[in-house]
């Protein structure tokens, strides 16, 4: 892998990762409506995946979707808007967090419901194939989705169709506040793979050189018309299943203190940087000033969101029927 | 003009249209084959890519005619039975029928979910369900129910022109159901009903198989010199309230006839509907009509009792003839006047 991609991984994650900082802090001022999933300690993921995509290839997303929207060349300015349901929103503040779409982008849309964009990606993978293009379609789905029809259902239909979707699941090892252990029959979703015929890989999730390079295995597969791919990403979030959790949980934590220490320790952007360091792919300084761009961006967002009007109620019967 | 069956109407719109468009294929279980023939023979013109055969995954189907119909395909998705598309819910309501809206207007998603509708044949609970009353709660489906051949075919080829979601069903008793089909092409709008037959006493508004069932129990009462106006939706959302509101300024009374359940069902919002904007013309409440609130049992004698039938539409007609509440309110002023 090439200087260039190494650092525009590592550009996709501290995107990622500067924005959602400021969600959080926004989340906990009250200042956002509704509840936001964060993505914090998965950005190895969406990055190295979208990396390995083209401009026009497709990815489908979930409730946990800002990472996925910006990986793929997200608009910071209009997502913010959205999540503060602006006018200026992706979704002109009909969406909101967990349905950040950007068509123009070949980003299909999030997914407020567990599972529920699985077969979607699949439809846009079919298209492809139909339109005689090589674009591949990606599904992100959490390990929760592992255990919903939507996934059986629609790895078994891209697997007898030979269609070039990549299954993509990010395994946090949580599905809310249930651990995976208790609720899936097995130890590795990538197992599953073996009862549709389908190659299943188990990558480092908080490698994102490690999940470019499977992802890019996959992609070629794909576009060669070999059929999906299960990959599992093993990865931690850091924070909660949604901002604000404490505030509805009884009874307390659900997760260690060495727990989130051990998540926290596997910090994806740490790990790319020293390594670059090391690889001396760019120096600190370098790094430094890119952080500080982003910074700024994020920054520019929330002002940009912040003095963007509200939708007008008259607009709530717009973008109905064509 | 040829009279032809309901299901070869409808595999003539779907040649037509995957003629004309190369964007429309169809995808669903069986299709090749085609359990009620309405899909038969297309595999041979049209070919695997065209005509996809898929496992029993009904969620999936869905989705996946979805995901197709967002990057530029017009998917027609054949679920067979209409309760089939339960199993395929939250892809119809939370998915394809959200998406525009959801996402700001930047998708559009041209697909169709065909099934069969209602009961008649006595196949049971699970394959008898009168689905529509229930999409007609969801925000952004168009609802399609034809009652002929010739409606099936011309307002098919409307629903995959259209660019949003449409549940085309069709009455799964009409399956045999033969009329004139013309072999040059038409269409027939969404959203556009029709009078069956004229009538200047009482307004009945119905849809899919009650249609023929409503023009006989108009049959009946015309000998009683009650003249029944039948008004066949076709497209139960968005449905023609300008035509049955017309209709009831004319006659003054309403009975809406409806396969579906009665609770939260299609004759009760068309009822409700009249009742809100067309008080000051009515003579008498408005009537529903509707399917027993019961699954569908399978005995044909059971069967024949939940679906409202001929005597039943005479009966509220009959009913609503006689609460004439002008009347009413004139003995009333007579008797405490005296």
């Amino acid at each position: 892998m090439n200087n260039e991609k190494v650092l525009d991984l590592y550009v996709r994650m501290l995107r990622i990762r500067r924005f959602e900082e400021q969600v959080g802090l926004l989340f906990a001022q009250g200042q956002l409506p509704g509840f936001v999933h964060l993505y914090i300690g998965e950005e190895a993921v969406a990055a190295g995946v979208c990396a390995a995509l083209r401009d026009d290839d497709y990815i489908v997303s979930t409730h946990r979707g800002h990472g996925h929207v910006i990986a793929k060349g997200g608009d910071l300015n209009r997502m913010m808007a959205e999540l503060f349901g602006k006018a200026t929103g992706y979704c002109k503040g009909k969406g909101g967090s967990m349905h950040i779409a950007d068509f123009s982008i070949g980003m299909l849309g999030a997914c407020g419901i567990v599972g529920g964009g699985i077969p979607i990606a699949v439809g846009a993978g079919l298209s492809a194939k139909y339109r005689g293009s090589d674009q591949v379609a990606v599904t992100f789905f959490g390990d929760g989705a592992a255990n919903e029809g939507s996934f059986h259902e629609s790895l078994n239909l891209a697997a007898v169709m030979k269609l070039p979707v990549l299954f993509v699941c990010e395994n946090n090892r949580y599905g809310e506040f249930t651990p995976m252990e208790k609720v899936t029959s097995v130890r590795d979703i990538a197992l599953r793979a073996t009862g549709y015929g389908v190659p299943g890989v188990i990558v480092d999730g908080t490698d994102a050189l490690a999940v470019y390079e499977v992802a890019n295995t996959a992609v070629q597969r794909a576009r060669n018309g070999e059929g999906p791919t299960l990959i599992e990403a093993k990865a931690h979030r850091t924070g909660g299943h949604a901002e604000g959790e404490k505030a509805f949980l009884a009874g307390g934590v659900y997760r260690s203190a060495e727990e989130l220490a051990e998540a926290q320790a596997k910090d994806p952007l740490r790990i790319l940087h020293s390594k670059m360091v090391q690889m001396r792919v760019v120096t600190p300084d370098v790094l430094e000033a890119l952080d500080q761009q982003i910074t700024q961006a994020v920054a520019a967002a929330v002002n940009f969101a912040r003095q963007s009007p509200d939708p007008s109620p008259e607009s709530i019967y717009d973008d109905g029927w064509v | 003009m040829t009279k032809k069956t309901y299901v070869a109407a409808i595999k003539e719109a779907l040649a037509e249209e995957m003629r004309r468009d190369p964007r429309v294929l169809l995808i669903g279980e069986d299709v090749r084959l085609g359990v009620f023939a309405g899909t038969r023979g297309l595999y041979a013109e049209f070919g695997e890519k065209r005509v996809v055969d898929t496992p029993i995954s009904e969620l999936a189907i869905a989705g996946a005619g979805i995901g197709a119909a967002i990057t530029g395909l017009r998917p027609v998705v054949d679920l067979m039975f209409g309760a089939f598309l339960y199993l395929a819910l939250d892809q119809i309501i939370q998915q394809a029928a959200s998406a525009r809206y959801m996402f700001g207007g930047q998708t559009s998603v041209p697909i169709v979910f065909m099934a069969q509708n209602g009961g008649g044949i006595s196949a049971g609970a699970h394959h008898s369900h009168a689905v529509h009353p229930m999409f007609m709660n969801v925000p952004m489906l168009k609802v399609v129910l034809p009652s002929n051949p010739y409606d099936a075919k011309g307002l098919l080829k409307s629903a995959i022109r259209d660019d949003n979601p449409v549940i085309f069903l069709s009455p799964l008793s009409l399956t045999g159901m033969r009329d004139e089909v013309p072999d040059e092409p038409y269409l027939v709008p969404l959203g556009k009903g029709e009078v069956r037959r004229m009538g200047r006493d009482v307004t009945v508004c119905a849809a899919g198989a009650m249609v023929q069932v409503a023009i006989k129990a108009a049959d009946v009462l015309a000998r009683e010199d009650v003249a029944v106006e039948v008004i066949d939706l076709r497209t139960l959302k968005p449905w023609d309230e300008a035509l049955v509101l017309d209709s009831v300024a004319k006659t003054g009374r309403f009975v809406a006839v409806d396969e579906g359940k009665p609770i939260c069902g299609a004759a009760s919002e068309w009822a409700a509907t009249v009742a809100e904007k067309a008080f000051h013309h009515l003579k008498a409440p408005p009537r529903r009509v509707s399917g027993s609130d019961v699954p569908s049992p399978f005995s044909p004698v059971l069967e024949r009792a939940v679906i409202p039938s001929v005597a039943d539409i005479v009966a509220a007609i009959r009913q609503t003839m006689d609460e004439d509440r002008s009347v009413a309110a004139d003995s009333y002023r007579a008797r405490y006047a005296a």
